[in-house]
């Protein structure tokens, strides 16, 4: 058990590192750091002392070495665009895209989850031919294209809702249902499957061979083991609260951490995208190891060969 | 299409080739179609796509002259999403061909050297699949700009850890089995026993694997170009398009809407198409 | 007789992990095993699964590399495993397996894996690999037709012929075959064996000839060798030692194996455990299932030691003064 938690640990760690290497490696390919941060047309000494000032002129390990001592202060660098300090140009964006992606979590757990159980009961049924439907729909369909047909039905032909901004809670449904229905199907889809797995098992048939109710069967042995692989990919949308918004945010003029990645990007403004990485990763891997333990409780089997490896 | 039409597909299909269901007939007869447009797209484009007809703006479709209507500037939205679906495809296969490449490639290194090696392409694998690779892009087209074989190239790192560990996975039981062993004790080179037998064994699997990333991406090309940040002006492609059309959407929503339904319509096709090659081929896969 | 390959003292011991915390446990898979194969003559190599006589014939071949001691192939070491050189030598040795169709790929036609030594090793213009590859095929008694086939589309005999074939195609002078004949039916065990003998005999190729059943062994072996739990227990040539087992386990080998012109009495029934090779028994390995054993048995190791003629036996009840002490023979 002990030696479990010490390996994802360890391997959530090391993706954290790989992380802080990649956006190391690529700001190094990118070209000369200081012209790319300070612009082309900063005065010579200026570079130099911006060189200097981040050690620039130092072998290449050491600026390794350093850049992970920088990050591990906070010091994320300054936005090019208004000099402010990234970290806080991004943590005063999270509450907006927390907004959308939070009530968008409830509603694809909601709607997902049960409908997926449902399906999978009911298998054949008309009910589950609308999940598989929906399911497939909420993989093809890209979240811009959803969005834009939800703007064009509610906001431009019946006038109900607002199409973008951020003024009143109004203003959030949208972007929420775009960002829950895809989720929801998405969810449904595996749930399903991972019922439909479960239910086909000797242990289930046995369960009710010997004359245990169904609905025991089904909330005692049956949901138990389909929430192993549902966790998994519940604990990958919940590391995307912070960034799995960026394409509604941008078709609804939201101003959250989404918006502000794609202006950034756009602009080349290299401190607040960097920051925003390093923060998904942390929010990705800490979800990913709250994943990894839960596991531990759920799955016994898992423990062990755990230990074992 | 109406319910007679369908039925005489599949009544057509059926007595020619009797396995294929009318799902998968149709969605590879709508690839192949997309292939034959993409192919041929200078040559069937009405106009050429980015010339303009100021007095035609925001055409309605239907009309002689255009048939799907025109854009903001008056041009040819027919012949735009022609254009678009050529690029857009374009990307779609140089980039599953390159993860493809180096997928199955980390995957037989892995195979081949495990220890060290193995650990690496596994952690690789493993930070890739534990990081939303819309981020990850986005990160590298700010630090590099904007290029079409950048935005190919870095396209084609999306998916590879799956075929890594497909191709890593049946590799080592590969290894274990007979046949590779016995060429290799033939004094076979590593790469005549990857190349000439392993891999003509594992690409059911990998072409399975294939139909599954092809429609992802797609979809992440369209959502970085919808952005502003894929394909850039004056090349077009479908989210391109969907992403200028959108300023449209009250006034013009026929811009927006032919390349979304194209979007929606080619990934349904090989997604329902690759359902069906992996339960046919690969009923073990996911 | 110069012998074609001499195997000196070679140990192989793979480390086993068991229990929760990772201990780890030795398996002493070959322990000290010496062997010499003069040329153009067949070694049986006799043994109970985990016996270790597969991992020797891997050595023997350069498959896996020894721990300690040393194979000399030609009176020239064996190359380090997977370099140029070692590659070069697969042409010269070859191995027939016992799952033929595991050995073969279904996804390319049997004359394409025929002529796959020759491709690889660069042997002769095509045209020569074609011609070949056909009096590949009839030397093991297999058409052209079947050279089009799948080894799917074959039966396991015709597939074990057609691996025969792919290890003959570069003229070796030695052959390991493990097993060779195990995985087929019994009527077709002979035709193959036949098969083997004959080409043996024309094609004068060294052999080892790995299998736990003594009659095939006996029919195309010079020699034998009786492997137990990682060391050889008895060793001379293989009439002699079928008829006059000295070890008290070939005793029991050789009796529990029906055979023309031997009485069937005194048969030797082993009691205890089947070996393990990864709880190896101190002293003598073969003492707690030995009808005979004595005290001297369950402490000391007793080592290979020449009795007469070209006989060796490792038994504390053999040689000197106890050497006739057998109830029957």
């Amino acid at each position: 058990m002990v030696r479990f938690f010490a390996i994802r640990i360890f391997r959530a760690l090391l993706t954290i590192v790989l992380v802080v290497t990649f956006a190391f490696v690529v700001l190094r390919l990118s070209g000369d750091p200081a012209l790319m941060i300070m612009g082309p047309e900063a005065p010579p000494e200026v570079i130099a002392a911006f060189r200097k000032a981040w050690g620039l002129d130092d072998p290449i390990w050491m600026q390794y070495v350093d850049y992970f001592g920088a990050i591990a202060k906070g010091e994320l660098g300054r936005s090019m665009r208004d000099g402010r300090p990234a970290i806080a140009l991004v943590l005063e964006r999270i509450p907006a895209t927390l907004m959308l992606t939070l009530p968008a979590l409830v509603f694809k757990v909601g709607i997902g989850i049960p409908g997926g159980i449902y399906a999978a009961l009911h298998r054949g049924s008309a009910i589950d031919r609308v999940v598989m439907i929906t399911a497939v729909a909420g993989f093809t369909v890209p979240g811009f294209v959803l969005a834009l047909v939800l703007v064009l039905v509610f906001a431009v032909q019946l006038g109900w809702l607002p199409s973008g901004g951020q003024e009143s809670w109004r203003h959030a449904i949208l972007p929420v249902a775009t960002l829950g229905l895809g989720g929801a199907a998405v969810l449904a889809r595996f749930t399903r499957s991972a019922m439909l797995e479960v239910l086909g098992q000797p242990y289930i048939r046995t369960a009710s061979a010997k004359g245990v109710p169904w609905r025991m069967v089904v909330t005692s042995h049956a949901l138990p083991n389909a929430a192993i692989p549902t966790v998994t990919i519940l604990g990958f949308m919940v590391g995307t609260l912070i960034a799995g918004a960026v394409v509604v945010e941008s078709v609804f003029a939201w101003p959250g951490v989404g918006r502000l990645l794609v202006v950034a990007v756009a602009n080349r403004d290299l401190a607040v995208v960097q920051c925003i990485l390093l923060l998904v990763a942390m929010t990705m891997v800490s979800s990913n190891l709250i994943v990894d333990f839960l596991y531990g409780f759920l799955d016994p089997r898992l423990r062990a060969k755990g230990a074992q490896a | 299409m109406t319910d007679a039409t369908l039925k005489d597909i599949a009544a057509g299909r059926r007595l020619a080739l009797p396995k294929i269901p009318v799902s998968v007939a149709i969605a590879a007869s709508w690839i192949i179609a997309m292939l034959l447009l993409a192919i041929f797209a200078e040559k069937i484009t009405p106009y050429g796509f980015t010339q303009l007809d100021l007095r035609n703006r925001l055409a309605a479709p239907g009309n002689a002259a255009h048939w799907l209507g025109t854009d903001e500037l008056g041009r040819d939205v027919l012949s735009r999403l022609l254009v678009s679906i050529r690029i857009s495809l374009l990307i779609a296969f140089g980039a599953t061909a390159i993860s493809t490449v180096v997928g199955t490639l980390l995957g037989f290194l892995a195979a081949h050297f495990r220890g060290i090696v193995e650990q690496f392409v596994l952690m690789l694998a493993d930070f890739q699949a534990s990081m939303p690779f819309l981020i990850l892009a986005l990160a590298v087209l700010a630090f590099f700009g904007n290029s079409l074989t950048l935005l190919v190239g870095l396209m084609g790192l999306f998916g590879w850890e799956r075929y890594a560990r497909i191709a890593r996975g049946l590799a080592i039981s590969a290894n274990a089995q007979g046949y590779a062993a016995a060429v290799r004790q033939l004094g076979a080179t590593p790469s005549r026993v990857y190349l000439r037998h392993i891999l003509p064994n594992i690409a059911s699997t990998l072409i399975v694997s294939t139909t599954l990333v092809f429609p992802e991406v797609i979809l992440l090309e369209s959502g970085l170009s919808f952005l502003g940040l894929g394909v850039q002006p004056p090349m077009t492609s479908l989210g391109n398009m969907v992403g200028y059309g959108r300023e449209y959407l009250t006034r013009a929503p026929w811009i927006m809407l032919a390349p979304a339904a194209t979007i929606v319509v080619t990934t349904l096709s090989v997604s329902v198409i690759g359902d069906w090659l992996r339960d046919r081929l690969d009923p073990t896969l996911q | 007789m110069s012998a074609l390959v001499r195997v000196s003292t070679v140990s192989r011991t793979y480390t086993m992990r068991a229990g929760l915390f990772g201990r780890t446990v030795d398996v002493h898979a070959v322990d000290g095993v010496s062997l010499s194969i003069p040329k153009g003559e067949t070694l049986g190599l006799v043994g109970e699964s985990g016996s270790g006589k597969s991992t020797t014939g891997r050595i023997v071949l350069g498959l896996e590399p020894p721990d300690r001691g040393e194979v000399r192939f030609d009176g020239a070491p064996i190359a380090k495993l997977a370099t140029p050189q070692w590659r070069m030598q697969r042409a010269r040795m070859q191995m027939i397996f016992q799952d033929p169709l595991g050995a073969l790929d279904r996804r390319l036609p049997v004359a394409a894996q025929i002529r796959e030594p020759l491709d690889i090793h660069g042997i002769g213009t095509p045209a020569e690999r074609e011609a070949r590859v056909r009096e590949l095929l009839r030397s093991v008694e297999l058409t052209e037709q079947h050279g089009i086939r799948y080894p799917g589309a074959l039966s396991g005999g015709q597939r074990q012929r057609v691996v025969l074939a792919r290890a003959l195609a570069t003229w070796p002078d030695f052959l390991v075959c493990d097993e060779p004949v195990s995985a087929l039916d019994v009527s077709i065990q002979a035709q193959v064996v036949n098969l083997l003998t004959d080409l043996q005999a024309q094609l004068s190729l060294t052999m080892l000839f790995i299998s736990h059943d003594l009659r095939v062994v006996r029919q195309i072996s010079n020699f034998v060798a009786v492997m137990y739990l990682g060391r050889i227990v008895e060793y001379g040539s293989a009439d002699d030692l079928f008829a006059r087992p000295e070890h008290p386990y070939t005793q029991a080998l050789v009796s529990a194996s029906p055979a023309p012109g031997r009485r069937s009495a005194g048969r030797v029934v082993l009691s205890g455990d089947p070996p393990n090779p990864a709880a190896r028994p101190a002293g003598c390995a073969f003492h707690p299932r030995c009808p005979r054993a004595i005290a001297r048995c369950r402490n000391e190791v007793p080592q290979l030691a020449s009795i007469a003629g070209d006989r060796q036996v490792a038994c504390h009840l053999v040689g000197g003064s106890q050497v006739h002490s057998r109830d029957a023979a």
